[in-house]
């Protein structure tokens, strides 16, 4: 049986990341595209940061899941346009601060290296997922993954991660 | 092709070379965060690292893999900077126990991210549209290492007595070392020739602002930059490269048919 372009996205779309279960791929912004090539199917993924441990599970999960449903099709890893924080879908973000992680700010547009360096740290604050106060300070730039960095609550007193843009 | 393929051997030595290096702090770290942290920047230089390998492994077809080009090449066949391969002791080696010095870490990350992060700022418009697509990704992660290496070279440098000397002996025995950042060799002559790399010397004004901010921050001395320019680009290394390729490479060598 052939499936289609539509029954392949309904497969994978609940499909969950490796990492932070709460968040599906396609909110991550990490499933692309599905489309129909000379000979079938195409799943395009895109890889997060360059040296995710999580990219080679995810790529297993996606096989395996339209394995489980009987689909055939190839998985392809695209690296153009590269991924950004700023795919993410505001329910997937919402589902992040309700896991206790700190959703991505938006990038700033067109920021040279030049103008990211002349300012730092400071510019937005990063609201606390706990308790939601913006007193919190920045106690590392890199958390438990690359993605993320630590801060803390000066209010509420807890840590927590903060998913960085990207 | 072979412009390309020995200028994308370049870059991806620079980042291996240094991931692998860094490496060296997991587990050992000076505190939690920082071994985390010194962690991910390793994971991100090794995920830069394999995407150029993977794309050299590509041009040049046959049975070459990025495995054979990282754990397969001796020593002279490398290309990367000789700063990223020396030690973590610095200056401090002739002191027992001072393996690792967290200062000469910083000072080098910072000096590199500082140099990366405009080159791969220029490379997302070479002509090469992979190593453009390359390029674009590292970016973003190497901002966040230049970001971090800053922040803890002016935490050092402005920090005690002993952070201070420490750091400013770091910043001495490195800096010299950058000099080879300037020179031309011929893989990268050949490559901004061809379009595909970026002549570093036309990023070298931004690079001295970013540097002497920060170091003016940190309260240390830029020291002046001469003697011996290193070759390292050009597969002339110093001693240390050897034994650091001697480890990183030992497992895949007595497993060669090997796969993970």
């Amino acid at each position: 049986m052939t499936a289609t372009v539509e029954e392949v996205w309904a497969a994978l779309e609940d499909l969950a990341d490796p990492e932070i279960p709460v968040i599906s791929l396609r909110e991550l912004g990490i499933l692309r595209e599905v489309r129909a090539a000379a000979d079938g199917l195409e799943v395009v993924i895109t890889p997060t940061y360059s040296g995710c441990p999580a990219m080679g599970q995810i790529e297993d999960d996606v096989r395996s899941t339209l394995k489980n449903r009987g689909i055939s099709a190839r998985v392809v890893t695209q690296l153009a346009p590269a991924w950004t924080t700023d795919w993410m879908s505001q329910a997937g973000k919402e589902k992040l601060r309700a896991y206790g992680i700190a959703p991505p700010h938006q990038t700033p547009a067109g920021s040279s290296v030049m103008h990211f360096i002349s300012k730092p740290a400071k510019a937005e604050a990063v609201p606390c997922p706990h308790c939601g106060s913006s007193n919190t300070q920045v106690s590392s730039h890199f958390g438990s993954t690359a993605c993320k960095a630590l801060y803390k609550c000066q209010d509420c007193q807890e840590p927590f991660d903060y998913f960085k843009p990207y | 092709m072979s412009a390309a393929v020995d200028y994308l051997l370049h870059l991806a030595d620079n980042a291996l070379v240094l991931g692998q290096r860094n490496a060296e702090w997991c587990g050992h770290g000076p505190i939690l965060e920082e071994d985390i942290a010194q962690s991910n920047v390793s994971l991100d230089l090794i995920g830069q690292a394999r995407m150029l390998y993977q794309l050299v492994a590509t041009l040049k077809g046959g049975d070459v893999t990025e495995d054979k080009l990282a754990y397969f090449r001796d020593t002279h066949e490398f290309r990367n900077y000789t700063l990223l391969e020396l030690p973590h002791h610095g200056p401090l080696s002739a002191y027992a126990g001072s393996s690792l010095d967290y200062g000469t870490t910083i000072v080098r990350n910072f000096l590199y991210s500082a140099l990366m992060a405009l080159l791969w700022e220029a490379l997302e418009k070479s002509a090469n549209a992979d190593l453009a697509a390359i390029a674009a990704k590292s970016v973003k992660e190497v901002r966040y290492h230049l970001r971090h290496s800053r922040d803890w070279l002016v935490r050092l440098g402005d920090g005690t007595d002993e952070s201070h000397a420490r750091s400013q002996a770091s910043l001495d025995h490195l800096f010299p070392y950058t000099q080879e950042f300037w020179a031309h060799s011929p893989a990268e002559a050949a490559a901004v020739e061809a379009g595909i790399g970026v002549d570093l010397n036309t990023l070298k004004a931004d690079w001295d602002a970013i540097v002497d901010a920060a170091l003016a921050e940190a309260t240390l001395q830029r020291p002046a930059a001469g003697g011996y320019v290193t070759e390292g680009k050009k597969g002339v290394h110093s001693e240390h490269l050897g034994f650091l390729l001697a480890e990183m490479q030992s497992l895949a060598r007595a497993h060669p048919q090997g796969v993970w």
